[in-house]
């Protein structure tokens, strides 16, 4: 479809705007992804750029600044003080002073561990009547979770410290202009107002930093070691290895063998293989029975509805591991079909690779369509009417104005669903886990991995009864950079991730 | 005359053709409904078992009995494991609510600098798969002392630190209210937080509801972080981690029948909630599919 000029494009009639939106945006989507690729290094060099300027700022403020400003920089709040901000000066000195405490009691002596990761787990002495007296010493995991604790105060202190600076050299500026600066019971009731944002997102900010910022940031470091089932603290230390383990993971480890990377390379397979069909079938498949349920003169539209959204109600685990039952080896299927005389041999529906692969993207339909049915039918109704009236018209079929309005407008509305859905079944868990366990299993792979693992449920495996740490990270970290990059591409290439304020 | 006949006649074979289509549909739909509600079925016979607790070659019970529910709630922790999921759940409907809530308006209604970059920095930390920071979140709960036997105030905590990325659907939500409103009350001299809770509240009831629905069901379904956090601790269990124990080999050929009265138990009244509050659910998820 080519580029029209603006006044004929103004011209059109709304729906037929639309339309030839939509075709511009499939046209114009290899150019996009060539953008794409430009990006990155401008987005590099603008934030080495960013860098310097704010090293510049700081150095600036101090050869501007006066006495109180500059004594600021050592200590915190001191211009505030002699600036009538009490309040300000209070909060910002106590911060220092807490900060101090904490890394000459605390802070410093982790820090320093963290290049070592201990030395000594366990120490042995003789008491005095004679007896071998054990005690733990070095415990490695409490090394490394509180020097990234240490790592993280650190950051967030010398942050406090720009915003004190700034606050001086803003303070500064206004009283050589003649105008009082604010006074802390403004600062308090601005919070309610301009700075509403500020109460609104601390706490939240506060959780998300310290229950997953601060636990991802551990588990990256802990790819870096050692840490397993022959390091477990408090008995053993553990140590940095460097790139051990993920040369363990994409090649060979130390005694050559290549069984971790073949494990790996075969689950990324099948979580790739997995998350695509999964979600094309639930998104075709619950689309057309939308498509079904809406069309003119059917009825009891609301019950084949309120069936289907059943499964989303119940709880999963109480669906699945009973269809997991249903389909076993001695499950009511293989029991029913036999007497039926169907079959004579039992057939391993979950328990033959090949057959339980195919059985766990089947019975995910039978989780996700009712999503799709759903989440279809409020897109589906809001196609605006006149499209397939004019369609009609011109003659068109009923396949016809599927391919040509339907489907276009669906994969246009719903690109960014498609996207989320497709990164959600990368970390499927529970279809995977609740309906095989990740079964069968198989001696070619490692880690206790089956056949219709995941890299999630793989993951949840080596953690929950391996004790492996360490190839856990690994694997956690190459997940999100799977899901990074996928996501990466299609963010930018998609439309309707730009227009955020277009409802305002 | 001839002419018209013709269109009479083609005219009733595209009424014909549309009946067999629709007669076509009906058949399909109907037998899709059969398949989405045998395992629902199957769940209720097995509960009513009064013969056998293990898995059996048919389907319907040679004796009804109550027999399964009286094991289940005598014989069992399975109580336990009910008040525990269902204190989590409790608790996690108010605190995910809030929290969810205050970040969306913050981030939907707001402009401040570093905002584009906060979203970013969470769309980010989203993609790391959830488990992940779960194994580190374990360790310093145990140093803290929440797992295990305390394994309730950890969960408790931990769905709801983490439940602030979840804003997209709400923020959806806030980003249709006109704009116009807020600064109509601006100007009227109300502050952020008074447009906040008498202007932007009471036109969100669609969407704090949905918000409560998904807080309050979500623990009764979770598995993963349950098992990492009660590990080891049966009394701390939920409902999924201690039913799912009873379909191991060693317990399934005795508890077959008593994991489906506990499942049944279960599903009955968290089902009644969802489905009473359904239309809630559909316009939170279309809302949210179609707004990304």
């Amino acid at each position: 479809m080519k580029q029209m000029a603006e006044l004929d494009y103004l011209g059109l009639p709304p729906f037929k705007r639309r339309l030839h939106d939509i075709g511009r945006f499939f046209v114009s989507l290899p150019g996009r992804l060539l953008d794409l690729l430009k990006k990155i290094p401008l987005g590099l060099k603008k934030v080495l750029f960013g860098i310097g300027g704010f090293f510049a700022n700081i150095g600036r403020i101090f050869k501007e600044g006066d006495l109180k400003t500059r004594v600021s920089f050592v200590i915190m709040g001191f211009g505030q003080f002699f600036r009538r901000q009490i309040g300000r000066g209070i909060i910002f000195l106590l911060m220092e002073a807490v900060f101090i405490y904490y890394m000459a009691g605390f802070g410093l002596h982790y820090l320093a561990d963290m290049t070592t990761l201990g030395t000594e787990a366990v120490t042995k002495t003789v008491n005095k009547y004679g007896l071998e007296v054990v005690a733990y010493k070095d415990n490695s995991l409490k090394i490394l979770l509180y020097g990234v604790l240490t790592i993280f105060i650190i950051v967030g202190f010398i942050w406090t410290w720009v915003i004190n600076i700034k606050q001086n050299a803003l303070a500064q500026k206004l009283i050589a202009e003649g105008i009082k600066p604010k006074s802390f019971k403004h600062d308090i009731k601005s919070l309610g107002d301009e700075q509403y944002y500020k109460t609104l997102l601390s706490v939240p900010l506060l959780g998300i930093v310290i229950f997953t910022v601060i636990p991802i940031f551990f588990m990256i470091l802990i790819a870096f070691t050692n840490y397993d089932y022959s390091h477990l603290p408090p008995e053993k230390l553990f140590g940095w290895v460097e790139f051990e383990n993920f040369r363990t993971m994409l090649a060979t480890d130390i005694s050559g063998s290549s069984k971790f990377a073949f494990t790996f390379r075969e689950i990324l397979i099948w979580t790739m293989i997995w998350a695509l069909v999964a979600t094309f079938s639930n998104y075709f498949l619950g689309m057309f029975i939308a498509i079904c349920i809406n069309k003119k003169g059917i009825k009891f539209k609301k019950v084949f509805r309120t069936v289907l959204v059943m499964t989303i109600a119940v709880p999963q685990f109480v669906s699945l591991l009973l269809v997991s039952k249903m389909f076993a080896d001695e499950g009511i299927v293989n029991s029913l079909l036999q007497k039926l005389s169907v079959i004579t041999e039992k057939i391993g529906f979950l328990s033959t690779p090949e057959l339980a692969k195919i059985m766990v993207l089947v019975i995910n339909l039978w989780v996700g369509i009712p999503y799709l049915m759903l989440i279809t039918t409020g897109v589906l109704m809001n196609i605006p009417a006149d499209l397939y009236e004019s369609a009609k018209i011109d003659g068109a079929s009923g396949i016809k104005q599927f391919t040509k309005i339907t489907l276009p407008y669906m994969l246009f509305v719903t690109g960014p669903y498609l996207l989320t859905s497709f990164t959600a079944n990368i970390n499927n868990f529970n279809v995977i886990y609740l309906l095989t366990g990740g079964a069968p299993k198989t001696m070619a792979y490692e880690g206790g991995a089956g056949q219709t693992d995941l890299l999630i449920t793989w993951l949840y495996t080596l953690t929950m009864q391996n004790n492996d740490y360490k190839m856990a990270a690994v694997i956690g970290i190459l997940v999100f950079l799977v899901v990074a990059v996928i996501s990466l591409i299609v963010y930018n290439l998609s439309p309707s991730m730009k227009n955020e304020e277009d409802f305002q | 005359m001839s002419a018209n006949a013709d269109t009479k006649k083609k005219f009733r074979s595209k009424s014909r053709k549309e009946r067999t289509t629709r007669i076509l549909i009906y058949i399909f739909l109907t037998l899709l409904c059969l398949i989405w509600l045998i395992p629902f079925f199957y769940l209720v016979f097995q509960a009513f078992r009064g013969e056998s607790r293990s898995m059996v070659t048919y389907v319907f019970p040679k004796e009804w009995s109550l027999e399964n529910f009286r094991i289940l709630f005598k014989e069992t922790n399975f109580l336990n494991w009910y008040f525990n999921t269902l204190i989590v759940a409790l608790f996690n409907a108010v605190l995910q609510t809030v929290i969810v809530l205050s970040v969306a308006y913050a981030l939907s209604r707001m402009r401040f600098k570093g905002r584009k970059l906060l979203m970013n920095l969470m769309l980010i930390l989203g993609m790391f798969p959830g488990f992940l920071s779960m194994i580190a979140t374990y360790f310093i709960l145990k140093l803290i002392g929440l797992t295990s036997e305390n394994a309730i105030p950890g969960l408790i905590l931990v769905y709801a630190a983490s439940s602030g990325m979840g804003y997209y659907i709400a923020k959806g939500f806030f980003d249709t209210i006109p704009k116009s409103l807020d600064e109509a009350a601006r100007i009227d001299g109300a502050t952020r937080s008074r447009v906040f809770f008498r202007i932007i509240m009471p036109m969100s009831k669609p969407i704090i509801i949905y918000t409560i629905m998904m807080a309050f069901i979500a623990p009764w379904g979770d598995f993963m972080y349950a098992s990492l956090i009660t590990f080891g601790h049966e009394e701390a269990y939920n409902v999924a981690v201690g039913l799912y124990k009873w379909l191991d080999k060693e317990h399934i050929n005795s508890y077959f029948t008593v994991f489906c009265a506990g499942g049944l138990f279960v599903s009955v009244p968290v089902t009644a909630l969802f489905m009473a509050l359904q239309r809630y659910y559909v316009e939170g998820v279309t809302g949210g599919a179609v707004k990304g």
